[in-house]
This record gives structure tokens, C-alpha cells and sequence, in this order.
């Protein structure tokens, strides 16, 4: 008699445990389909200088990162920091896609907070951008010698990013040749 | 400085909902007056705190203070102040502020409408909504302070998400926020019976009004939501099946449950511990809402921003609050079984029908919302349940619902002639019948959900008119005003709540049966048809707004040689956020809608425009419209205010003896 006032309480703690467990997952990681395959091309203006195009070719040969930023984001100041330490470490190569902003701005934005790219290159109208399968800026790529793009990160880099996901793939992918 | 008092002032209001949560229980253990007393004045300091914290919020999304992080990412100079205004429920912190803000608004109503009840309960009913209180204030300050700053502070902020620049999201999220939030009282009346023992016809009867309140106000919200996603979405749908959507029906389809539970334990005094279970719950299923839209275990259009954090923390507040609930719903509600017994035929037994229905919809509801997360958390993949799922579960369930829905006000309580009952409707069900299948066939549309909707349309609307014969026929002679005087308010709520989702059905099946749509590519000067109307492409202009561009196209809408309408709709890309959006115009009419949507603009110059035709879709607003009226009705009956003075009268005679 008593123990069927139980059955909520039990069928409660089921479901939340259920609902503990989801905590964990992300609904939302859907595997990028980019990653294991080769970089979309482009070709695209430097923000430096306007004249100079730099493209996917150019890259070719090293393990580079790409990193979408944009002087109206704000999560982009967030990881801008992390940024500069990565840069003054000079592991490898940094590249900014400078997503749907205006070169005054950018160029702005990088002389106020420092320039932590090796170079950035200027997507105005967001085209290379949806190339990449951009979500969100900023996110970040990790692009191994062959072009094949080996990781996506979405948001901003955190310190913890940086040290124990993308220092050791960066490292795995120079290692192998 | 603003924001910091803002900040101080919630940490009072936390401070002072620890107090009451904690000094009246106390009280009311130890039968100490003084310390009783103490509930209320706690629960209105509380509410001014976070009015008063609520205020400096506003204040600094509307003077663009973009040094506060909120602001800064859901706000913009060029913002319409309204939008600014709205911008601070906009958001994971700013809506979290409102909750709290309703909640101590419920409590503040409680302590000031019910100030009759007997000391010990009201005690009691304070301090548990003070535990509520005081976990989702920690909550807010702990994981999600709107009040941090952003230094240094930015030029320039982001702007309110472009969906939400809309009329709908001034009431909408208020709404359902005093909907959601309103079940808490029902819940801590639940918890106050189970506490003290005492659950009587009194009881629900002191429930009632409170339920059936929050339960209008949760109806207005969605219906306000849905037609919002109607207009705004710019497809023409009207409800998606989303999580979201689903975490504020389920509440609601419970809160139906528990309006008519409580009616039986008033008249009958039976269902008692099943009607406090359903209080519990309802108001469980509000929380688990709030849980699933901010912790990101599921992906929806509307969910926030999301944070491990957040997720863990409004997880264990769901496990103390729904556990300890149903703990002592299992240790106490033993007791409180019992009541008069009733026939097979009675009006018991169709609202024991409907109550069981409806709590088995709502479980499905709830199955199908997170199947997907059971899928993923036990390694089986990534599934999303669709509408296809909802359609095919729900409306089996709720067809005998309606059906039992028209039968029980004819029905007697206890016990009754089944003869007796059937001689009064057989009229009624040949009727529609006829009826359902006559008017699928004469608007060309046959088939089994067009004819079943159909059918249990006139099923309701003749069922109601014959019950508002029968309830005349009672007072025969009697003049026409003195008979409607008569008649209580609740029963025309009941009534006008009935004869809503009639309506509502009509709408529902006219618009799936008979809607048309039509995306074509168009120049100016091309005309295309549609369900007998001709369509004109005019022409595109340029129509900046304050904060954003947009294309206005002309189109103008003809039947034969009359003009019907000339609509304008946009192409609208916001400039802060750089976000398209379109803006469906519509032409609305108590028949149909005509709605029509701006495409991209195509290489050669033409543009892609979504034209559509939706009958009766207005009658679906118009039924839920009618159920919200109803419950004000209901709420309204004199009945509660005068049983409410005669038993404050008792009181103090007995207090005075």
C-alpha cells in the first residue's frame, strides 16, 4: 500500500540521473565534418597590406592554426590574451581570418590590443568563412602540412585549450612527416 | 555604481528569503505567533530588494551603461528603447532575474489575498516559497550575476538577437514567466498540507483561484509565444514541437490536470493525495523546464548560452526541491488517502478519465523531449524527435479527453444513469458525426484526422450549446437576466474554457486540412495565383530601420477585380549583429490568413517570395484566447471571497472566545 507513493520519488531519481548524465554530453558537438579533410582553398587579401593575397598553397609544408576573429567580437577579447602568450611562444604558425569586419577597424582593433598573427587575411563578405562551416566567431583550426584540417576549436581559446588539447596535437602532428 | 547597488540589493533579497524560509517554519512547528509573523514582511522586503535590483538592470541596458557585460552583448545605442527594455529578459541572466522577480510577485499576492488563512499554513506555504526563492537568488548570484561588469568597457555593444525585436517578447516572456512561476504557490500549498497534515475541502478550495491564475497566465503566454513564432518565424508555423515549446506545455497540460483534480477534492473531498501529487509536479515539470532550457542537455531555438556550471547547479536545486517533495509525498500522503466513493457513471469518473489522460499526454511529452538525451546518454547515437513523433502520440490521447471533456458537466457526481446520460447526448453525437464527415467532404478534404477533428469540433460546440439549454431549461419562467445572473461565474468559465478548444480544434484542422503555400520567383510587375487570390509583385525599395537595412516589397493581393490587400514584406539584416532576418507580412481575416514572405534576391533581379494561404488559423488563438477567459471567470467566483470572509468570520469568533 504504502510503497506505491514511492513510485514518483523513484521515477524522479531515474530521470535525474539520466539528467546528470546528459550534463556531460554536448547535444551540440556534432563532429565538424572538416576535420581528417582537406582545407577549403582561397585566396584572400592580407590586412597588412591590401596588395599581397595569401591562399591554402602558401601554407603548405607546416602545422599552422587559423583563428576567426573580428574587432566586433566580443568573445575574441576574451581569448586575445591567450593569444599573445601562444604567439610569444613561437610554436607555430598563427593565422588570423579577419570575419565580416572592415579593414579600418581591424587594423584598429589588433594596434590597440597587440597583433598576435603571423599575418591575417581579410574576409570581408564571410565567403571563406562559410567554406569553413564558421558557426561562431571565434573559432579556431588546426591545419597539418598537408592542408588537412586536424581540429576545431569553437569559442574562445581558453589556457586549458591551449595545454592540454592543442600544444599536444600540435606536437603529434610535427612529429609525424 | 548603479549596477553594484543592483548587486547589493539581490544579496538582501537573498538574505531576507533565507529568513523566510527558515523563521516561520520554525514557528509554525513550535506554534509561535510572533515568529510566524515574520513570514510576511520578509516576503514583501524581499520583493522590493529585487524590484529594486531589477530597476537598475533596466536602468543600464536603457542609458547603454555598455560597461556591464549584459548590456554590452544584448544591447546597442540604436536599439528602440522598448528593445532595450526587453533586452533584459533577452538573456540567460536578465531572464533568471525575472523569475525571481515573479515568484516574490506570487508571494507578495499570497500574503496579501489570503490573509485569512489559518497562521500556521500561510506559515508554512511563506517558507517554502522562501527555500524557492532563496535557491534560484543563489542561483542567479552564484553562476549567472547579471550585474558583472565588463572591463574595459566596450564602444559599442552587440544588440538584441534580431528574433527578439519584436512586440511579442514585451509580454510574452512575462507571460509565461507568472505562468510557470504562479504553479509555485499551488506546489507550496501541496507541501504546507503535507507538512501539517491538514487537507480538506478547505484546502483546495484556498488553491483553486491560486491554480487556476497561474494556469491563465501560462495559457496567455503561449498562446502569445505561438502566435509570435507564427509571424516572426516567417514560415506560417504556429507550434514546433520544440524542447522549449514542450517544457512550458507540459506544465500546462498537468496545470489542466490539477484545475479539474482540485475541483473534484473541493466538491467530493477524493483524489487528495493524487491531486497533491499533481501540484507537485506541475510545478516540478516548471522547474525541470527552466533546467532543460539553461543547462544544454538539449538543443533548442531558444536555449541560452550554455555552461557545465550552470547545468550542475540548477540540477542539484531540481533534486532537492522535486526530491524532498516527493519524499514527503511518500511518507505523508498515506495519511491523506481516502474520500467518497463514486459510480463507474459519475462525474468523478470522467474527471478521473481526463486527469489520467492528460497525465499520460504529459508523459509522452515528456518521453518524446528527452528521448534524445536518454539515446545519447546510453551510447545508441544522436536522434532528434520531430513533430511526426508528437502528432502520432498526442492526438489519440487527447481525442478521448475531448470526448470526455463534453460528457462530464451532464454527468452527475458520485453516481448517475448511464440511460439517462445517453438519452441527453445521443442527439449530440449523431449530430456530429454527420456533421464531421458532411463538412470534410463539402471543403474537399476526406480523411481520418480532417473528419475526426471535425467531428469532435461539433462534438464540443453542440455539447456546449446543449448544456447552456439544459442549465436554462433548470430555471424555466424565470426571466432571462435573473437566470444568467443565476449562474456562477466558475460555471461560465468552465463553460467559455469548453467551448474554447471547440474553437480551437476548428482552427487547428481547418488550417493543416486546407492550408496552400507557393514559393515562386518573381519580377516586378509578375503576377502569381494562390487559392483563388492573384498576387501582384510590385516592386522592392529600400526601408532602413533605426538598427538595421531592409529591402520592403510590394505586393498586392486581389480577388476577381476587388483588392484585398497591399502587403509589404522585409528583408531586413541587422546592422550590429550583421543578421538577416525576414519579415513576413500578413493580411488577417476571421476566415483566413494571407501570408507572404520575402526570399533572397536571385543573379537576374527577381526575388523568391513564400506565398501562403492559411483558413481559420485566427480560431486557434482565438480558442486558447477563450480557455485564458474562461479561467479568469473561473478565478472570479464570488463563491472563493465569500467562504473566504465567513471563515476569516470563524476565526476571529474563535479567537475571541
Amino acid at each position: 500500500m504504502k510503497a506505491k507513493f514511492l513510485v514518483p520519488l523513484a521515477l524522479f531519481l531515474v530521470l535525474a540521473g539520466f539528467l546528470g548524465y546528459g550534463l556531460t554530453l554536448n547535444p551540440r558537438e556534432v563532429p565538424s565534418p572538416l576535420v581528417d579533410k582537406p582545407a577549403p582553398e582561397f585566396r584572400l587579401a592580407t590586412l597588412a597590406a591590401p596588395e599581397t593575397e595569401v591562399g591554402l598553397a602558401d601554407m603548405r609544408g607546416q602545422v599552422w592554426l587559423l583563428n576567426v576573429w573580428a574587432s566586433w567580437c566580443v568573445s575574441c577579447r576574451q581569448e586575445h590574451p591567450v593569444l599573445m602568450r601562444f604567439a610569444r611562444d613561437n610554436v607555430v604558425p598563427l593565422v588570423g581570418l579577419n570575419y565580416k569586419d572592415t579593414r579600418p577597424e581591424a587594423l584598429g582593433w589588433l594596434r590597440e590590443h597587440g597583433d598576435p598573427y603571423t599575418l591575417s587575411v581579410v574576409d570581408a563578405d564571410g565567403r571563406v568563412g562559410i567554406d569553413f562551416g564558421v558557426y561562431g566567431v571565434p573559432e579556431t583550426f588546426l591545419i597539418d602540412r598537408a592542408g588537412v584540417v586536424r581540429y576545431k576549436h569553437i569559442g574562445p581559446v581558453t589556457p586549458e585549450a591551449v595545454r592540454d588539447v592543442l600544444l599536444p596535437k600540435i606536437a603529434e602532428l610535427s612529429r609525424a612527416s | 555604481m548603479i549596477p553594484e547597488l543592483g548587486h547589493f540589493s539581490l544579496i538582501l533579497a537573498l538574505v531576507l528569503s533565507l529568513v523566510q524560509a527558515v523563521v516561520p517554519m520554525i514557528g509554525a512547528n513550535r506554534n509561535r505567533l510572533a515568529l510566524m509573523a515574520v513570514g510576511r514582511p520578509a516576503a514583501q522586503g524581499q520583493f522590493l530588494f529585487i524590484a529594486f535590483a531589477f530597476g537598475c538592470l533596466t536602468w543600464a541596458f536603457i542609458t547603454s551603461d555598455f560597461s556591464l557585460q549584459l548590456a554590452a552583448v544584448n544591447s546597442h545605442t540604436d536599439t528602440p528603447l522598448i528593445y532595450k527594455i526587453t533586452g533584459v529578459w533577452g538573456n540567460h541572466e536578465g531572464s533568471l532575474l525575472l523569475w525571481a522577480l515573479s515568484l516574490s510577485l506570487w508571494t507578495v499576492a499570497v500574503t496579501v489575498f489570503s490573509r485569512n488563512l489559518p497562521e500556521p499554513f500561510m506559515a508554512r506555504v511563506l517558507g517554502v516559497l522562501g527555500w524557492i526563492s532563496a535557491g534560484f537568488l543563489s542561483f542567479t548570484l552564484v553562476t549567472s550575476n547579471p550585474f558583472d561588469r565588463l572591463i574595459p568597457a566596450v564602444a559599442e555593444g552587440r544588440d538584441l538577437n534580431p528574433l527578439l525585436q519584436d512586440p511579442g517578447m514585451i509580454i510574452h516572456p512575462p507571460l509565461l514567466y507568472m505562468g510557470y512561476v504562479g504553479f509555485s504557490v499551488a506546489f507550496a500549498f501541496a507541501i504546507a498540507a503535507l507538512l501539517s497534515g491538514r487537507m480538506d475541502a478547505a484546502w483546495a478550495r484556498w488553491s483553486r483561484p491560486w491554480t487556476t491564475v497561474a494556469w491563465v497566465f501560462l495559457t496567455a503566454g503561449i498562446t502569445v509565444g505561438s502566435g509570435w513564432a507564427y509571424y516572426e518565424l516567417g514560415w506560417g508555423g504556429w507550434w514546433f514541437w520544440d524542447p522549449v515549446e514542450n517544457a512550458s506545455f507540459m506544465p500546462w497540460l498537468l496545470g489542466t490536470a490539477l484545475v479539474h483534480s482540485l475541483a473534484v477534492t473541493e466538491k467530493r473531498g477524493a483524489f487528495r493525495s493524487w491531486t497533491i501529487l499533481l501540484a507537485i509536479s506541475a510545478f516540478s515539470l516548471s522547474l525541470l523546464g527552466t533546467f532543460l532550457v539553461r543547462s544544454g542537455v538539449i538543443t533548442s531555438v531558444h536555449a541560452f548560452a550554455t555552461d557545465p556550471r550552470r547545468g550542475l547547479f540548477i540540477l542539484a536545486l531540481l533534486v532537492l526541491v522535486i526530491g524532498i517533495s516527493l519524499a514527503l509525498f511518500a511518507w505523508r500522503a498515506p495519511k491523506l488517502a481516502g474520500g467518497g466513493s463514486f459510480g463507474l457513471v459519475s462525474r468523478d469518473s470522467t474527471l478521473l478519465g481526463n486527469n489520467v489522460l492528460l497525465a499520460v499526454a504529459t508523459g509522452s511529452v515528456l518521453l518524446g523531449t528527452l528521448y534524445p538525451m536518454f539515446l545519447d546518454a546510453l551510447g545508441l547515437g544522436k536522434i532528434s524527435v520531430g513533430p511526426p513523433y508528437f502528432e502520432a502520440v498526442f492526438v489519440p490521447l487527447m481525442a478521448p479527453v475531448v470526448v470526455l471533456m463534453v460528457i462530464g458537466p451532464f454527468v452527475r457526481w458520485k453516481g448517475d444513469d448511464v440511460k439517462r446520460v445517453a438519452r441527453l447526448l445521443a442527439p449530440a453525437i449523431i449530430a456530429s458525426l454527420v456533421l464531421g464527415v458532411g463538412i470534410a467532404f463539402a471543403v474537399g478534404h476526406v480523411s481520418v484526422r480532417t473528419v475526426l477533428g471535425l467531428t469532435l469540433a461539433a462534438w464540443v460546440l453542440l455539447g456546449s450549446a446543449k448544456l447552456l439549454a439544459t442549465r436554462f431549461a433548470e430555471r424555466r419562467g424565470a426571466a432571462v437576466g435573473t437566470t444568467l445572473r443565476g449562474i456562477p461565474a466558475a460555471w461560465w468559465g468552465m463553460w467559455l474554457a469548453h467551448l474554447g478548444i471547440g474553437v480551437f480544434i476548428i482552427g487547428v484542422t481547418m488550417v493543416n486540412s486546407l492550408n496552400e503555400r507557393l514559393d515562386v520567383k518573381m519580377h516586378a510587375g509578375d503576377s502569381a495565383h494562390l487559392a483563388g487570390y492573384t498576387f501582384k509583385f510590385v516592386g522592392v525599395v529600400d526601408a532602413p530601420g533605426a538598427n538595421y537595412d531592409a529591402a520592403r516589397a510590394t505586393i498586392e493581393v486581389t480577388r476577381g477585380d476587388v483588392a484585398v490587400a497591399t502587403l509589404n514584406p522585409e528583408k531586413r539584416v541587422y546592422v550590429a549583429q550583421q543578421m538577416p532576418m525576414t519579415e513576413a507580412s500578413l493580411d488577417i481575416g476571421p476566415f483566413r490568413d494571407i501570408y507572404v514572405n520575402l526570399g533572397d534576391q536571385l543573379e537576374d533581379g527577381a526575388w523568391v517570395v513564400g506565398l501562403f494561404y492559411k483558413p481559420f488559423i485566427s480560431w486557434v488563438w482565438l480558442g486558447c484566447l477563450l480557455m485564458a477567459i474562461g479561467g479568469v471567470f473561473a478565478a472570479s467566483d464570488r463563491r472563493y471571497r465569500r467562504l473566504a470572509q465567513r471563515e476569516a468570520a470563524a476565526v476571529a469568533a474563535r479567537q475571541t472566545t
